[in-house]
Parts: structure tokens; C-alpha cells; sequence
């Protein structure tokens, strides 16, 4: 279970880095309407630590199926990136890695969604320490009506981490690359920030509790496109210290920082559903499934 | 895809200060949950206090026959029962007129520089101590005409128009813009578009104010207390003189202390305590149903 | 005018000559109805402020004997005496501060958890049921609150709560020994927070309403308990507002007249002691405007009604102001 390879940052014209192209990187995983997905073949050559593993994972709001069986793992310290259509259950999906439906009225989830073999949903696992261990960054900047330090501070002084809090909070904003910016002003309000600076705290104030998963939901779709830059330079960084998943919207930005995708799409009920997942460089140059070829193509022109 | 065994490094059970966190957690939500808890018993206790003491009190003649002569005496109320319609009338026609129209003035016909003091004034009316609204009366009115209907009525519109008009106000606002667009497309003039178009659309809004307005001016005592107190002991209807009412009459009735008028004020209170709070309730569903049928 | 005929329909077989004279007859009618509509709204708006102006108006003169008498100390003055002209309204404004600050603690206490139930706990069908219960506290007449307050909530006082207070915080001096049959101050506090408390549960249960979603999911995605995002997020962004809330239901029982004259026990006396009978500016009026001693008294009394309005006014202006910078903040 060793973590061996080194990341990919650069994605031109090679692919993904040679130990993981001898696995079977990609794997048809809803082929048509009523298959059920083929199990995976035997143990791929190099093994990843798996983070997430979901087998089977749907999603009902009401009466409405938001999400219909996915079935696949997500592997520690890659960015992994979950791309499709709106309404396609990309963010629903994202958002059960840390259990924040839960609140939703209506909202059940069922199959099978273990994380590092702990089932999410079961019995002994505790929401909030789900989402001590996985933390979550939003669409939409939103740092607290607090200070910069606050900001930052808040949840490790939840958790008891007081000691060494001020090196703390300077890790957590070095680490989003944000500290030279705000060093001189840390005690002025987080609400003075520019949109990419906010997006870059929220980042910072997830990483300061140290977790294992960053969960980023279209991170950079309320920003311009040289705070999207800074950001997308930072996922980078990140996925040598977290396990990565983000959802996008913008498959440039799912091929300059992803290593693997995920293409989410709506099923002939109109329900989400997992089309096809693989190698990022794999899934965009030679899509398996018409369905995924029709969207970059569509996109890409 | 092999099953991997839960790797007991990334535990989701609860760890480090995390089970001490949930107690104090869990210890404020349930402390929330009994503050809406004792509400609500609160609420039931009165009710069920009310009911208990007062609904023996209840009869035909009770209800029908005149106040008690003197202290101490037994009789009816039939005589505050009419007053207090009648008050509740008076003061309701004086408040809903006024705080349509001073809502319209707000929404429709002022500019934002005369709209703002008259808003400020508004609240400053909606927070007179009722018992001021009573003395100013006392002062303008009965000083000088003596007590009436006329009298009281004003006194308690005071307390109900800041009601009507905020509440008209609200639902005013909630009118949709694009139907007042579309009234001017049609080139359609301004007052028309007013009595056509939005008063009908805050219709439902504007009627359940007036009813709760009414509802709470039928319960006030304190402007009452020195505009229409000295009335007799029989029916009165008209407005130039004082007009008996429930709850002036509950009030002295509990002052003279004898066990046969408190159990009368029990009944009376049963009585005017029961109207209102069904009257509110009844006015809130029908203000919800009334929204969701235009979709709002 | 062109507009209007697209409401009415052309009537049929008129000549030029007709048309033109309906035409003026309509807009002779608009004209006259638009400005009838004007009107009428100023006048509604007049009233309004002419009311509130007569009101001040009203007080002051009603007041100016005792406020040439006294002067601004009369409110410092503690003696109430009206055969010797010795009038002072200091007892009245202490034990209206006095139980509202009781009563306002009290109702904050509760009525912001009720708040935070309603806004942040309670599945909506749930909130939907319980906010209109808790709000029907508000629509009970005050006079039947005063009859309850003497029945039931004086004993009860006077006999489970007194002696509770007493045992616990008894060292403060703000509750002494138990006193007499339960009218008392501290009776008073309680019947005021009962009409408190709805104001301020349904007032903190709609600021807690618009804090963004996005904050409270921010937090809760920081390994935060639902306890830590209401205190260290939603509290701090909504305490402004909150503040307005409970300025607000300080000037309600302020102003609160009859039910605390029922239970108050309308002695003019300043004691800590909570569990002592006391009396209020309001009470005052109530119990004594409407046969006052002499003309001298009853000026005074004017005076009392000029302390409320004043503070009816200045809590209205603070409460606006706070709720509307707290509304800019967010």
C-alpha cells in the first residue's frame, strides 16, 4: 500500500506517469441502461491506497433519484475530478464523500461508500469527525464575518489544537499561498479579501485541521481567470499533502489538474449517473463511451 | 477492487476531544429544545387554566344578562360582549383605512426623502406604550367631551394602525413587480393600477392584518381606561357615551376581589381569550393558504 | 388619451365629434381619480404624523407644571407624596427598569434557544407548527395574562420560584426572603416575559434565518459540532440584529401597563429585594390618572407618560438603527 509515485503536475502531451498506465486505467462503468457493471479484474500492478470506495451509491431526494449507482474508488494523494453535465449528480456525489447531505430534508443514500474501509454511513462512523478528516471547499467563497487569523484559527481551536496555533495558522495560509499577501493584516476582516484571496482562505481554513481529503466543488466558477490560475496552481501543491476530489464544470481545468476523471452524466430518466471513469489524458483522448465523446466533443468544437 | 480492511488510522468514530465537543452539542440543542418545549407548555398551562376556571362560569344568562348592578353581585356580561364588538368596529374601520392608505402613501405616492421620517413615525407609533395612547386621548377627547366609543376607539386605532400598515406594507412589497410592469405596458394609468392590480394582489395579506389587528384591539385595556370606563350596567350602543367592555370589565372585576366576580372574570376572560387566539389561528391559515394559491 | 382605450372598448357607431367628448370625460375622470387616490394617501400619512406629533405635544404640556416644579431631577426623586407636593418619579422608573431588565434577561435567554430551535434544529413542518404556538403567546389579551398572573403564577411564585431563587442566588440580594402572597417584582418579571418572549423568539428566529447557508455549511464542512457553528458563526454574524430584538421587547415591557399593575403589588418603594411588591411608570398612570389628587399629581403623572414615551422613542430609533447597519453587514 505504499504511496510510490510521484504526481503529475504537467499535462501536455505525455500521459499519466508510467506506473499507473500498466493499470487497467480505465473501466466501463455504466454501459448501457440496464448492465450492471463488470467487477474489476485482478489487482492492478501498482496498488494506490484507496480513499474512497463506492460501490453501488445512489442518491434519493424525495422521491426523486438524484444519483443512480456509482461504482468507483477514489486513490489517495491523485486529484481526482468529477466533470459532466449540470444536474448530472457530479456535485451530489461530491458532496456525500463528507456526509454534507445529510442535513437536506429528503435526502437517502444507499450501496456501499467506504472510506479507507470505514463504511461513511454506518453506525459507528460521526459526521463530524467525517468532516474533520475530509474537509470541503465551496463554490462560492465564503469565509466567516471574522478576522483572516479567525478565519483560519477557528476550527483548530475547536479541536482543541492550541498549541503552536499562530505557526499553524501560517502553515494552513503558506500552504493555500496566500501568506504573503495577508501576513501584514491578519486580524482585519476576511470579508475585505479579494473573491480568489476569500477562495484561497477557505482553502487555507480547510487544510489548517490537517485533513486527510480536500473535497474542492467548482472552486474557481465564481472567479476570474487569473484567481482560476492561482487556484489551479494550488491544487497541484496540495495533492502531494491531500487526496483531491473536485468537481468542475470547465474540462480544460479537469485536464490541466486532474490526474484521473470521472464523467457524470443524466441516464434516460434523467437521473445521474456515472458514465465513465479513467485516466484524465485516457478520457479525453479516447473516450469509451459515445456519451462522453458527444460532451468533449460538444465542448471542444 | 479487492475489499480492503478498515484501516483503524483513518477511524470515523469520534476521536480526540471530539466526544466532549458532541456532549456540550447535544447539551445546547436539548437546552433549545426545552426553551421551545416551555413555550409551548407555557401557552398550554394558560389556555388550560383559562378553560378550567372559566368555562363553568359559562351559560345563557351569562352571556346574555346584564353586568353585575354593584360590586359584588353576580350578573352577565352581554352588555361588554356588545361594547366590545363594537369598539373592536369603530377602531378597526379608523386602523384599516389608515394604515392602507399610509402604506400606499409608502409604496406608492412618496418619495424615498418623505417616505423615510413618516416610516420612522410609524415605528415610533407601533412602540407607544398602549397606556400613553390612553392618556393622550384622555387628554385631546375626554378632557374636554367626556368618555365615549368615539373616544376609546380612537384610542385603541393608535395601537392597531401601525399594525395594519406594516403588515399592508409587507404584503405590498410582496406584490409582484412584474404585474405593475405589465399594468404599465398596457398603459394603464397609475390609480388604476393601484385599485386593480396591487391592492387586489395584497388582498389576502392586508385582510389577515385587519383581522389580527382587530383581534388585538378587542384584548387591549390599558387605552380603554380612561376613555370608556365609566359606563353602566346595562347595554349601551351609543358611541357618544362609554361603552361597557370585556376587558375593562375583567379587569375591575378581579380588583373587587369577591369569588362571585373573579369566577366572572374567569368566564369573561375564557370568552375573550378563546375568540382572539381562534381568530388568529383561523387568520394564519387562511393567510397561508391564500399565498399558496397565487403561488407566493 | 390613447392608453385608455385599450381597457375600455371602442363603443360602436360614434362620431368623431362623441368620440372626442368621451374621451375628455375619461380623462377628466382619471385626473380626478388619481388625484383623489393622492390625496387621500397624504392625508393617511398626515394623520399618522400629526397623531405621533399631537401625542409629544399632548405629554409635554400635560407635564409642564411638574417639569417646572421639579425639573430634570424629578426622575431622581424617589418620594411620592401628592399632599405635600413632594413627587418624585424614581420609584416608578426603577421598578420598570427593574422588571423589564428581569424579564428581558429571562426572555433572551429563551427566546433566542427558541429562535435557534426554529431557525437551525427543527425540521420546517416541525418549526412550522411550534413558531405560531410560541407566537400565540403574544395575541392573549394582557388582562387575562394579569388575571393568570394573580391566580396562578403569584402562588407559584410566591411558593416554588421565590424560595428556589432564594436558596440559589440568594447571596446576590436581588432575592431576599420570599415576602407576602407572590406580588412582588419579581411576579411582574415573570408575567412580562411571558409577553416578551414571543417578540424575541420570532424576531432572533428570522435573523437566524438569513445567515446564508453557505456559512453554516462552511463551518459544519470543518469538522465543527452543530453547537460550535451556532455559536462561533451564527451568533457572532447575528448579534446585531438580536441586540434590535431584545431592545425591542425591553420597550414591550416598558410600556406594559395592566397586566403588571395586576401582580405588581403597587407599593412605591425601591427595594433589591425582587421578591418585595414594587410599582411601575405604567402602573402608575393606570392605577392613579384617572383621579389624581391635585392638579400638581396629575401633572406629574404626565411626567411619568413623558419618561415612557421617551424611552418608547428612543428604543424604537436604536432598535432601527441596529437592525439596519446589522442588515448591511450580511
Amino acid at each position: 500500500m505504499s504511496v510510490s509515485e510521484t504526481t503529475t503536475d504537467e499535462f501536455d502531451d505525455t500521459l499519466i506517469a508510467e506506473p499507473d498506465r500498466s493499470a487497467p486505467a480505465r473501466i466501463r462503468l455504466s454501459p448501457g441502461p440496464t448492465r450492471r457493471p463488470t467487477p474489476e479484474p485482478a489487482a492492478p500492478a501498482i496498488t494506490r491506497q484507496i480513499v474512497f470506495d463506492a460501490r453501488g451509491v445512489w442518491v434519493d431526494y424525495g422521491a426523486k433519484r438524484a444519483l443512480e449507482d456509482v461504482t468507483m474508488t477514489i486513490e489517495r494523494n491523485l486529484a481526482t475530478a468529477l466533470i459532466g453535465p449540470s444536474g448530472c449528480g457530479k456535485s451530489t456525489f461530491l458532496r456525500c464523500l463528507n456526509r454534507m447531505n445529510d442535513s437536506i430534508p429528503g435526502f437517502s443514500v444507499g450501496g456501499e461508500l467506504r472510506y479507507h474501509g470505514h463504511d461513511l454511513y454506518g453506525p459507528t462512523a460521526n459526521r463530524v469527525e467525517v468532516r474533520r478528516r475530509i474537509g470541503m471547499v465551496f463554490q462560492k467563497p465564503n469565509p466567516f464575518p471574522k478576522s483572516i487569523y479567525d478565519n483560519v484559527a477557528w476550527a483548530p481551536r475547536n479541536l482543541g489544537m492550541k498549541d503552536g496555533l499562530d505557526e499553524r495558522v501560517e502553515r494552513a495560509l503558506r500552504g493555500a499561498a496566500l501568506w504573503d499577501e495577508v501576513k501584514d493584516r491578519l486580524k482585519q476582516s476576511a470579508l475585505g479579501l479579494s473573491g480568489g484571496q476569500q477562495q484561497r482562505l477557505c482553502i487555507a481554513r480547510a487544510i489548517a485541521v490537517e485533513p486527510d481529503v480536500v473535497l474542492l466543488d467548482e472552486p474557481a466558477s465564481a472567479l476570474d481567470p487569473i484567481a482560476t490560475a492561482s487556484i489551479e496552481d494550488l491544487i497541484h501543491e496540495l495533492k502531494l499533502r491531500y487526496t483531491i476530489v473536485i468537481v468542475t464544470h470547465n474540462m480544460q481545468q479537469a485536464m490541466r489538474v486532474a490526474d484521473r476523471t470521472a464523467f457524470f452524466s443524466l441516464d434516460e430518466n434523467r437521473t445521474g449517473a456515472l458514465i465513465e471513469y479513467a485516466d484524465t489524458k485516457t478520457l479525453f483522448s479516447h473516450p469509451a463511451d459515445s456519451r462522453t465523446r458527444d460532451y468533449i466533443t460538444g465542448q471542444f468544437g | 477492487m479487492s475489499t480492503v480492511t478498515p484501516d483503524p488510522e483513518f477511524s470515523l468514530r469520534p476521536s480526540g476531544n471530539l466526544a466532549r465537543r458532541l456532549l456540550i452539542s447535544r447539551a445546547a440543542q436539548g437546552g433549545a429544545v426545552i426553551a421551545a418545549a416551555l413555550a409551548v407548555v407555557i401557552l398550554l398551562i394558560l389556555i388550560g387554566f383559562t378553560v378550567v376556571h372559566g368555562i363553568g362560569a359559562l351559560s345563557w344568562s351569562f352571556l346574555t344578562g346584564n353586568l353585575p348592578a354593584a360590586t359584588g353581585q353576580a350578573g352577565g356580561i352581554g352588555p361588554a360582549l356588545l361594547g366590545t364588538a363594537e369598539l373592536a368596529l369603530i377602531a378597526g374601520i379608523i386602523s384599516v383605512t389608515l394604515g392602507i392608505l399610509t402604506a400606499l402613501f409608502l409604496t406608492e405616492f412618496a418619495s424615498p426623502r418623505v417616505a423615510a421620517p413618516v416610516a420612522a413615525t410609524l415605528d415610533v407609533l407601533a412602540g407607544l406604550p398602549t397606556i400613553v395612547a390612553g392618556v393622550f386621548v384622555y387628554g385631546i377627547v375626554v378632557a374636554h367631551f367626556g368618555e365615549s366609543g368615539i373616544a376609546a376607539a380612537i384610542a385603541l386605532s393608535m395601537v392597531m394602525t401601525p399594525l395594519v400598515a406594516r403588515a399592508t406594507l409587507e404584503s405590498l412589497r410582496r406584490v409582484p413587480a412584474t404585474w405593475r410592469d405589465a399594468a404599465a405596458a398596457l398603459g394603464v394609468s397609475h390609480w388604476r393600477t393601484v385599485l386593480t392590480v396591487i391592492l387586489p394582489g395584497a388582498a389576502s395579506g392586508i385582510t389577515t392584518a385587519a383581522i389580527l389587528a382587530v383581534a388585538r384591539g378587542a384584548g387591549e385595556t390599558a387605552p380603554l381606561l380612561f376613555t370608556s370606563a365609566l359606563y353602566g350596567n346595562n347595554v349601551q350602543l351609543n358611541p357618544l357615551h362609554a361603552l361597557p367592555n370585556l376587558p375593562l370589565e375583567i379587569y375591575t372585576l378581579i380588583e373587587t376581589g369577591y369569588p362571585v366576580s373573579v369566577q366572572m372574570a374567569w368566564g369573561a376572560a375564557f370568552l375573550l381569550m378563546m375568540t382572539i387566539l381562534l381568530v388568529n389561528i383561523v387568520a394564519r391559515i387562511g393567510l397561508r393558504r391564500g399565498e399558496r394559491k397565487r403561488g407566493l | 388619451m390613447r392608453r385608455m382605450s385599450a381597457l375600455s372598448p371602442a363603443p360602436p357607431l360614434s362620431g368623431p365629434a362623441q368620440e372626442r367628448a368621451r374621451r375628455a370625460r375619461l380623462r377628466l375622470t382619471d385626473l380626478r381619480a388619481s388625484r383623489t387616490l393622492t390625496v387621500l394617501a397624504w392625508i393617511g400619512a398626515a394623520v399618522i404624523v400629526i397623531t405621533m406629533g399631537s401625542v409629544g405635544f399632548q405629554v409635554i404640556r400635560g407635564a409642564s407644571e411638574a417639569i417646572g416644579r421639579f425639573g430634570p431631577l424629578f426622575a431622581f426623586h424617589a418620594a411620592w407624596i401628592p399632599n405635600l407636593n413632594k413627587l418624585g418619579g424614581l420609584s416608578y422608573l426603577y421598578g420598570s427598569l427593574v422588571t423589564s431588565l428581569v424579564s428581558l434577561v429571562f426572555a433572551t435567554i429563551l427566546g433566542v434557544s427558541i429562535g435557534i430551535f426554529l431557525a437551525l434544529l427543527a425540521p420546517r413542518p416541525v418549526a412550522n407548527v411550534i413558531g405560531p404556538l410560541v407566537e400565540m403567546l403574544a395575541a392573549i389579551p394582557t388582562v387575562v395574562l394579569g388575571l393568570i398572573g394573580i391566580i396562578v403564577i403569584s402562588p407559584f411564585s410566591a411558593h416554588t420560584l421565590e424560595p428556589l431563587f432564594h436558596g440559589v442566588l440568594g447571596w446576590t440580594g436581588l432575592f431576599g426572603a420570599p415576602a407576602q402572597n407572590g406580588a412582588s417584582l419579581f411576579t411582574a418579571s415573570l408575567v412580562l416575559t411571558i409577553m416578551v418572549l414571543p417578540i424575541i423568539s420570532a424576531l432572533s428566529r428570522d435573523i437566524f434565518r438569513t445567515v446564508p447557508q453557505e456559512l453554516r455549511d462552511g463551518a459544519e464542512a470543518l469538522g465543527a459540532t452543530r453547537w460550535e457553528m451556532i455559536r462561533g458563526v451564527v451568533l457572532p454574524t447575528t448579534v446585531s440584529g438580536i441586540t434590535g430584538a431584545c431592545v425591542l421587547g425591553f420597550a414591550r415591557a416598558m410600556g406594559e401597563a395592566i397586566a403588571v399593575t395586576q401582580v405588581v403589588g403597587n407599593a412605591s418603594l425601591i427595594h433589591a429585594n425582587l421578591f418585595f411588591p414594587g410599582t411601575t411608570l405604567a402602573s402608575a398612570i393606570a392605577n392613579q390618572f384617572e383621579s389624581p389628587q391635585n392638579s400638581l399629581t396629575e401633572s406629574a403623572l404626565y411626567y411619568l407618560a413623558l419618561i415612557l414615551l421617551i424611552v418608547g422613542v428612543l428604543t424604537s430609533i436604536v432598535s432601527r438603527r441596529i437592525i439596519s447597519r446589522g442588515a448591511k453587514l450580511t
